[in-house]
């Protein structure tokens, strides 16, 4: 029987789509998740994909971050369960205290639309063993509220701990904190970032298909 | 009921992107020597019960990011 991946909805979600359809690519079956049930379906890991939720009123992710579905992805986290957040996502995780640090407006202002190389920092992590550590990899990035930042002690910690998941490669787009991408949990079952791996699953529609590991990753066996 | 108000503000030491862009812009309309900082305003019309630990609590809770923001919490 194949893995279950929850993908959630929001009103605002955007690549809810995208991100089923990578779990598919990836050989799993995708689950849709209802922002306002309080219902995971048993699945074995959850996505929680990019858009405007609630229209980013009040701050991006803020008011999604309430809702009744996130009750259940932070006890499910807190068991261990692994949950991915791709940009509003990642933006998500961190209103709900799953990860650290804040998504704040970009620092030029612009929405920045383009494909962007990442380096993997982390390939210990649920969403991330697939990779090599050091691996570079394309794919698209688009926001205007990507610029990580943290509290020196809280940036201090996640270099230390080897917590930076992702990194941008070149020009960073947007002002991140140390050319931040995405970081992980302490145990490494919750990832978050901001450049879109859903996006860069088939040659037709992406710049790569090097985005399909994150989702390959989370169905390996753990050990 | 009373009425409170919250302020929120970026932190002083986050880059404040969007009140810099409006400090340039006032140079636009002949305005020298601002800096802004933007921050959010919010009003609340509370019920006698609420304390002022609730108030707190969804200042820093809900209305601010304390990861970013600092927030004031005013019986007006």
């Amino acid at each position: 029987m194949s893995a279950r991946i929850g993908v959630i909805t929001f009103p605002g979600t955007l690549d809810d789509v995208d991100a089923a359809r990578a779990v598919r690519y990836a050989g799993a079956e995708a689950v849709p998740l209802w922002h306002g049930d309080h219902d995971l379906q048993g699945v074995d890991a959850v996505v929680v994909p990019g858009g405007f939720s609630y229209g980013d009123y009040l701050r991006a992710g803020a008011i999604a971050s309430l809702a009744p579905i996130m009750r259940e992805v932070v006890d499910g986290a807190a068991k261990g369960l692994p949950v991915l957040g791709i940009c509003n996502g990642f933006q998500i995780l961190c209103e709900a205290g799953l990860l650290p640090g804040a998504l704040t407006r970009n620092e030029k202002l612009h929405f920045v639309c383009r494909d962007q190389t990442l380096r993997v920092e982390n390939a210990d992590t649920a969403w991330t063993s697939g990779y090599a550590a050091g691996e570079e990899i394309v794919v698209p990035v688009k926001n205007a509220e990507g610029r990580f930042v943290a509290a020196p002690d809280t940036l201090a910690e996640l270099e230390g701990e080897g917590r930076v998941a992702f990194r941008y490669v070149g020009a960073n787009p947007n002002g991140s904190m140390n050319d931040i991408a995405g970081v992980t949990s302490a145990n490494g079952r919750v990832v978050g970032l901001m450049p879109h791996p859903e996006h860069a699953i088939d040659l037709l529609t992406g710049p790569s298909v090097q985005g399909l590991g994150l989702f390959t990753s989370v169905l390996a066996p753990a050990g | 009921m009373a009425r409170v108000v919250v302020d929120v503000m970026p932190k002083p030491e986050i880059l404040d992107v969007q009140g810099q862009a409006v400090s340039r812009a006032l140079t636009r309309i002949g305005v020298s020597g601002i800096e802004v900082r933007q921050g959010k305003h919010f009003e609340l019309e509370v019920d006698d019960s609420v304390d002022d630990e609730t108030l707190h609590r969804i200042a820093g809770d809900l209305l601010a990011n304390p990861v970013i923001e600092d927030w004031t919490v005013t019986r007006v």
